[in-house]
């Protein structure tokens, strides 16, 4: 009980830290306690599996992605708008939602009286919930399906960021005096059409 | 030791409302993918929360395919902020309606 509360603090004070830092390097940082917060989070939700995956996929994929851009654009600050936040022209509204959308949450969760388990303890043995063995077990027989659209949307991602990233390329790396001998052929090609 | 479950639905929708203020008041649209990934942290700490209540591993399935989606998601806004915004010109995130209908 005293855990979730100081994991919950530290996740919302990381988040807050995330939205609220002036530059991206240092909402990379608080992400990154975030994620690892969460991972903690899920081991004592006995989701063993899934707190690795989170540490690998999140902390060790997504945000050194997010780094690799920050660095390639030159500390995330100078090629973007650095205009005032948008918050001033919308805040009533906005909080105006977020405090009903809390106050229904709140009015709703009131009779709730399930609580959550605590971990069992016994780690690596086959037959625990949300063990590594259970969830391959799970994966790789009866939810199969989702497994193979996952790798589907992974080959969408690549396809996807090939497409872009060739784009831009093709754009860049064409030499100057192809593209003029290119225009001079055609305009031949468009004068003698007309002659 | 026993946590109640209202108490992991509140953390989840308070970290999913800061994920939304992220994206909407933000101007950088790198904040604004980070953003983004709070929410969808949000909504799988919710679903193994709920796997753990029920105890069933179909949560712990859903969200593996959220952590893959949020993989890909991250790739292609990447590579779409990375492709749009260039060092040596000036580019307002609200500019962009290449995909406005």
């Amino acid at each position: 009980m005293i855990a979730f509360w100081v994991l919950a603090a530290i996740l919302i004070a990381s988040a807050v830290w995330t939205i609220a830092a002036k530059k991206a390097v240092y909402s990379v940082v608080a992400l990154l306690l975030n994620f690892a917060t969460l991972a903690v989070l899920y081991v004592t939700l006995s989701a063993e599996f899934l707190a690795v995956i989170q540490i690998i996929v999140y902390s060790g994929a997504i945000l050194v992605l997010f780094v690799f851009v920050i660095a390639l654009l030159g500390s995330g600050v100078a090629p973007f708008a650095t205009g005032p936040n948008r918050l001033p022209k919308i805040w009533l509204p906005a909080g105006i939602f977020t405090l009903a959308a809390f106050g229904f949450l709140i009015y709703a969760l009131s009779n709730v009286k399930m609580a959550v388990p605590a971990a069992t303890g016994a780690v690596g043995t086959a037959d625990v919930f949300g063990s590594v063995a259970d969830f391959g077990k799970a994966l790789f027989t009866v939810e199969l399906l989702p497994f193979e659209v996952t790798a589907l949307v992974l080959m969408v991602a690549v396809i996807g960021v090939i497409t872009l990233g060739g784009e831009q390329m093709s754009d860049a790396e064409a030499p100057r005096s192809q593209v003029r001998a290119d225009r001079a052929v055609r305009e031949a090609i468009l004068r003698e059409g007309k002659g | 030791m026993n946590v109640p479950i209202a108490d992991y639905v509140t953390l989840a929708s308070v970290m999913f409302f800061i994920g939304v203020i992220g994206v909407i008041v933000r101007r950088n649209p790198l904040i604004m993918l980070m953003s983004v990934e709070l929410m969808f942290n949000a909504a799988n700490l919710l679903l193994i929360a709920y796997a753990r209540l029920w105890l069933q591993n179909v949560g712990h399935i859903f969200a593996f395919i959220v952590i893959t989606v949020a993989a890909a998601e991250a790739a292609i806004g990447l590579a779409i902020v990375v492709t749009t915004f260039r060092p040596e010109k000036y580019v307002d995130v609200d500019d962009i309606r290449a995909l406005h209908g």
